[in-house]
């Protein structure tokens, strides 16, 4: 089946079977391998991607059903080459991270979270992620950079708008 | 963090960790993200039972769908490699990839599709009909150790070790001694499930007769191991040591997953790739963790202090062994913990059953001692009616006794016990965490103060193998740097593995920051592979900070020295007299002579001539290392240093328990940690944090668990519960440095903090949190309902009483 | 973990989505898809088609009807979670919205979802059944409706037609100036399915006496249990926490609570009551709450 899709502001067009999950759709088709795979039924959400502005699990997505929607992945948030996002800095500043599987997922639902909330709470922030499996850090230097990104895009005035 | 005097100036400072800019932007390297061109894709057929007998594979209908190309089974495949490496010797219980004759597990791989894609491959997996004759199973450890059900017909049992070590006067010291207890505690099968599964891709160039590996591995002798099972030389074997891996904590050995896409590409003449889905991880990928039974008695006096103990250690490795029997070798280096019990009896005993095969799991059996150790020692305290931190406090090792030597041959190399504990008790405020633990226990919950103090030994020797297996010769294991300086001046740092997440090139890069004076963000690390590679026994045993650290630090020192050296002899002084800053070298009697790191690279690379008669030009210099204290094998009495470095972490935590609901809330979490010098503190944090996450979800969610009919019921992640940010509670880390006296900068190894103690922990406040109602709670993990029932069945019993 | 082949359909109506369901037996409806597509990455679903209602136009809405909330079948769990209508007039879903799945799933989830699928232990499987809400589904061109009582049958297991597809649910509106709600869960982890849940709905009058309760409890049992009688009872009283206890008690008696890897049917059946009583008390606080 043909499907059109609108990836970080980009319109395109692609084949797939039905079967195939917007993540493999991304990861193999259009090779963003930003997203993961992780456990392919909707728990660990390491294949997060952003629908609208939500964090949704593209795992649990077929590409037939993901036309007509902004999908942002992780590949559409720095601002340019070898540059980072004020979230992605955050995360780079507080080690939010190890091995990186998590990661990507982890950005995507702080930056749906700061986008509707500039000001959460630690409990709002780990509500936020709690979505989201990370097998490395505890979670904590994660819960700081997301409170840091909020505390620096205030400060500065920056906006986390949903691409 | 209490700031540590300026020792140093790039080493213990807060730098950022460089890998993670490639994260943040979703460009990692993981092993799916690596796609060979024309690779085909495998699936597995999977045996239902827990013991069966495969009667006949049909693999028609499967070769007859479009786009499949091939179906291996367990008799092509082990007529064509060798048995996959066992760690005991064991030659009766053989470990092929795809079950041989026999399925020994639900779950076990028992045939290989490979077609165009992973979704045509599991639709040919499905139509793969395979006849199976049910065999009898065996699950329970102490079942099979009596016998009855035979995992392995030709083993004649299925004991794969028992083996007794007596150190000291254990007999005496328990004759001696006015009180004994006896108790069992059970350390549940959970493991550390990283969210990317294993994968790997291997391409075969039949030209030039080398087997490529992209794989997400964290496994020494891998290359060698693959090499062996794949009757190639190893240097036919290159592994890719830039793949990243997405977490491991110890359990991607996938030398199964290996061999057999290593074997299919030879035999279809394409790449081939398996990436484990999450059902073929958690039931056969082998990747499940200890699951022990320990039966400890201690002889101790009136005050607590213990004299003696005598550890049975049963551990239920699984329907095959790997490596995974070491693990009740390990822990033998700090099997008294941080205590100074004077003897020690130590039996380990390995059973086979018809679960699914163990790994190496974080600190590879340590936790589960550490657990069983502090059980024993609160239920000493508890016993006399003595406080459980005084008893500790008198039981423990002091500072001025280090270094220290234990019973089972290890020595510790340094430590300051109580300081950490001194230093974490004022943070928490000891009396407070009491009064607020009575506080909560009078408005109805139940509430407890969990304590433990465990070490982590780190260094990685490899001492456990010819402890548990004679035949081995191996004494130690070495790691490496290589480093390079350019014709332009510019710094090239090379290691000999992969990493999953632990900061090896940022550790790296300050390492040889630190030593050559310039900022270690121009130091540029990169990785070899297995052909171009240096020894390395890749990051396990809580090694790298050490061993990586090391031999980047003295082929930091050689470069250096080379460099002094130079200017020296351009200079016409003696080396004593040149000084070394920033790269420059000057004569400290006359510092205008001086020769600027330009110069000397020049002179190095162009003006050869100007070099000290017979130094190699250029500026590469490659240092291997042995583990410090390594090189020695086990005497008679099975006594041995384990590892070198022993760090130090005391867990205090308070959890208070609805008593309707049983269901654990920690209140309150403070760890003190002491991995003597810490090179970089983000990293150490982090990896403490991650510890500690790890440690919750074995004492509290996780486990493999299987049903009556030998299937494992916890083979998804809607059962296998893995901690959420919501489960893991904010934790105070309190810091302490004892360097080691044995590294370069006193570093110690912090890989595997957090997970040693949590779980000890975990139990020590439940059981102080159930203890008046007479509960005791003796394996893990505990469990919202089971717990529930055991206090709704004490008020019961209290009631009628 | 690939799902089987399937065909893909996108109707244009509800009436096309019975057609198509009524042309193949193997035909499964899918709006969010977040319980119905890890069963087909597991391979434990096999549609050979899937029906994607989600953009069907006017079958997502919040409708106030007066005595009803009419909540079209593929209205997004989120969309619930933060509609104002939803707050003042049905108070008791409002609450346990935010323990439904994770914020990924409510992004995509619908709550004719959770309703067809019919897990006993869904929290808006529970309410549904404790309020009596009404089911409304379409069937070969013809609307049909059912109070949730008799619609759920058994674990995941519905009165829906095999042809038919979830409309739209009916949630009874409490015109009483006094209501208050609770709800308690206990699960392993935050965000879990419950092993055992538990939803209270009180109005009082001036005097903080009961004139009409509703309790329910999840997850203990295969369908959810209304408590009727325990609510019955309640009416004229004030809350007294040892009768309460004993109502709950009593009513829970005779049930078969399930067990498994998570919990006994002793814990269930146990827990139920404590969380009857918990419940109960927050909501009969909570309405005493309004003015």
């Amino acid at each position: 089946m043909k499907v059109e899709l609108d990836i970080n502001k980009v319109k395109h067009a692609v084949e797939v079977e039905p079967r195939t999950s917007l993540l493999d759709c991304l990861r193999d088709k259009l090779l963003l391998t930003g997203a993961h795979a992780g456990c392919e039924h909707g728990v660990c959400g390491a294949c997060t991607v952003l629908v609208d502005g939500a964090p949704v699990r593209s795992c649990l997505m077929f590409a037939v059903q993901a036309d007509g929607y902004a999908i942002t992945t992780i590949e559409g948030l720095s601002p340019g080459p070898g540059e980072l996002s004020p979230i992605q800095d955050a995360f780079c500043e507080t080690h939010g991270m190890q091995c990186g599987y998590c990661t990507p997922a982890m950005i995507l639902a702080a930056h749906a979270l700061l986008s509707k909330n500039s000001q959460p709470t630690r409990e709002e922030i780990i509500d936020a992620i709690s979505g989201n499996i990370c097998r490395c850090t505890g979670y904590a230097q994660i819960v700081e950079a997301i409170a840091l990104a909020a505390e620096r895009m205030r400060r500065q005035n920056i906006k986390a708008d949903p691409l | 963090m209490i700031a540590p005097e300026k020792r140093f100036r790039f080493v213990s400072s807060d730098r950022r960790v460089r890998e993670d800019r490639r994260f943040v932007v979703g460009k990692g390297n993981f092993a799916a993200d690596i796609v060979p061109q024309g690779v085909k894709h495998v699936a597995l057929v999977t045996c239902p039972h827990p013991a069966a007998r495969i009667v006949s594979i049909d693999k028609s209908a499967a070769l007859a769908m479009a786009g499949v190309h091939y179906v291996l089974d367990g008799a092509e495949l082990a007529g064509a490699t060798n048995v996959l490496a066992a760690g005991l010797d064991t030659p009766n219980v053989p470990r092929y990839p795809l079950a041989l004759k026999v399925a020994r597990y639900a779950g076990e791989w028992v045939a290989a599709v490979v077609a165009d894609s992973r979704a045509l491959a599991e639709d040919a997996a499905e139509a793969v009909a395979i006849e199976y004759e049910p065999l009898p199973f065996v699950l329970d450890a102490d079942e099979a150790y009596a016998g009855g059900t035979l995992v392995h017909e030709a083993h004649g049992s299925n004991v794969l070790l028992d083996r007794t070590f007596v150190w000291g006067e254990v007999e005496k010291d328990f004759a001696a001694s006015p009180h004994t207890l006896k108790h069992r505690v059970k350390w549940g099968r959970s493991s550390t499930v990283p969210i990317e599964t294993f994968g790997v891709a291997a391409s075969w160039d039949p030209w030039r007769e080398i087997l490529d590996i992209w794989a997400s591995i964290q496994m020494p002798k891998y290359p060698d191991q693959t090499a062996m099972a794949l009757k190639i030389p190893m240097s036919s074997v290159r592994v890719h040591y830039d793949v990243d891996v997405g977490g491991s904590y110890g359990v991607k050995r996938g030398i199964k997953h290996t061999v057999l896409v290593g074997y299919l590409s030879k035999r279809l003449g394409v790449p081939v790739r398996l990436i484990e889905d999450r059902l073929e991880n958690m039931r056969g990928g082998d990747m499940h963790g200890p699951e022990r039974n320990f039966d400890i008695e201690v002889a101790f006096d009136d005050q607590g202090i213990i004299r003696s103990m005598k550890m049975r250690a049963l551990d239920n490795v699984g329907a095959y062994a790997g490596r995974s029997p070491f693990q009740l070798g390990k822990p033998v280096g700090a099997i008294v913990g941080p205590y100074k019990i004077k003897s020690v009896q130590y039996q380990a005993i390995a059973v086979v059953t018809n679960k699914t095969v163990q790994e190496a799991v974080r600190a590879f059996g340590q936790s589960p001692t550490n657990y069983a150790i502090e059980r024993t020692v609160d239920e000493v305290a508890n016993r006399l009616g003595l406080d459980r931190l005084e008893v500790r406090r008198r039981n423990m090792i002091r500072h001025d006794e280090f270094p220290y030597l234990i019973p089972s041959g290890s020595t510790y190399d340094s430590g300051d016990y109580h300081t950490v504990i001194d230093k974490v008790l004022a943070r928490a405020g000891y009396d407070d965490l009491i009064a607020e633990r009575n506080r909560l226990r009078g408005t109805g919950l139940l509430a407890g103060i969990g304590i433990a103090a465990c070490l982590e030994p780190s260094g990685g020797n490899s001492s456990f193998e010819p402890l548990l297996n004679p035949k081995v010769g191996t004494t130690t294991w070495m790691d490496s740097c290589r480093i390079s300086i350019d014709l332009v001046g510019s710094i090239t740092a090379t290691m000999h593995t992969t990493s999953a997440g632990q900061g090896h090139e940022t550790l790296v890069g300050t390492v040889v920051g630190e030593v050559l004076d310039v900022d270690p963000d121009r130091v540029r690390v990169v990785r070899a592979d297995s052909l171009n590679s240096l020894p390395s026994n890749s990051p396990v045993g809580s090694r790298m900070a050490i061993m990586l650290g090391g031999a980047a630090f003295h082929a930091a020192k050689a470069l250096k020295d080379k460099l002094i050296a130079i200017a020296a002899h351009d200079l016409g002084v003696p080396a004593e007299r040149v000084a070394y800053k920033d790269g420059n070298a000057f004569d400290t009697a006359a510092p205008d002579k001086k020769r600027s790191s330009a110069e000397l690279v020049t002179m190095a690379h162009r003006h050869i001539h100007k070099l000290p008669p017979g130094m190699e030009p250029g500026l590469s210099v490659s240092h291997i290392m042995p583990v410090p204290m390594g090189g020695g094998l086990p005497n008679a009495d099975g006594r041995v240093q384990m590892y070198p470095c022993y760090s130090f972490e005391f867990h205090l935590m308070l959890v208070a328990i609805d008593p309707d609901l049983g269901k654990p809330e920690i209140k309150r979490y403070i760890l003190g940690h002491d991995c003597g010098t810490v090179i970089n503190p983000k990293i150490v944090r982090g990896m403490t944090m991650g510890g500690i996450a790890h440690g919750i979800g074995a004492a509290l969610y996780e486990e493999f668990a299987y049903n009556d009919d030998g299937l494992l019921v916890a083979q998804n992640f809607m059962d296998y519960l893995l901690p959420s940010a919501h489960e893991v509670p904010p934790v105070e880390i309190v810091h302490h440095e004892t360097p080691s006296p044995l590294t370069v900068f006193g570093q110690k190894g912090s890989g595997e903090s957090g997970y040693l103690g949590a779980p000890a922990a975990v139990a020590s406040a439940v059981n102080d949190a159930v203890r008046p109602l007479g509960i005791v709670v003796n394996s893990l993990p505990i469990k919202v309902a089971q717990l529930g029932d055991m206090i709704a069945a004490a008020r019961e019993k209290t009631k009628g009483a | 973990m690939k799902p089987a082949a399937f065909e893909y359909s996108r109707p244009a109506d509800i009436d096309e989505t019975c057609a198509l369901l009524a042309a193949d037996d193997g035909a499964r409806v899918i709006a969010g898809g977040q319980t119905l597509v890890p069963l087909m990455a597991m391979r434990l679903a096999r549609p050979s088609r899937i029906i994607d209602i989600a953009r069907i136009p006017g079958l997502a809405y919040v409708r106030d009807e007066g005595n009803d909330i009419a909540i079209g079948a593929t209205t997004k769990q989120h969309v619930i979670e933060s509609d104002p209508v939803i707050r003042a007039k049905l108070p008791l879903l409002f609450k346990v919205m935010p323990f439904v799945g994770h914020t990924a799933t409510r992004a995509r989830g619908t709550v004719g979802g959770s309703l067809a699928n019919g897990d006993g232990a869904a929290e808006i499987v529970l309410v549904a059944a404790t309020l009596g809400a009404t089911l409304v589904w379409r069937d070969a061109g013809t609307n049909s409706s059912m109070t949730a009582s008799d619609f759920f049958l058994g674990p995941m297991v519905t009165a829906l037609p095999l042809n038919a597809c979830l409309a739209e649910a009916r949630f009874p509106v409490w015109p009483e100036p006094r209501v208050g709600v609770g709800f308690h869960e206990i699960n392993a982890r935050q965000s879990d399915f419950a092993f055992v849940s538990a939803v209270a709905q009180i109005a009082l009058d001036g005097d903080g006496c009961c004139t009409r309760a509703a309790i329910g409890i999840g997850a203990a049992t295969a369908v959810p249990l209304r408590l009727d009688a325990v609510a019955e009872n309640l009416k004229g009283k004030r809350f007294e926490e040892g009768k309460v206890r004993k109502a709950l008690k009593a009513a829970l008696a005779d049930i078969e609570p399930m067990a498994d890897l998570h919990a006994s049917a002793e814990y269930r059946k146990r827990v139920a009551v404590t969380l009857g009583v918990r419940a109960l008390a927050d909501a009969y606080q909570a309405a005493a709450r309004r003015a």
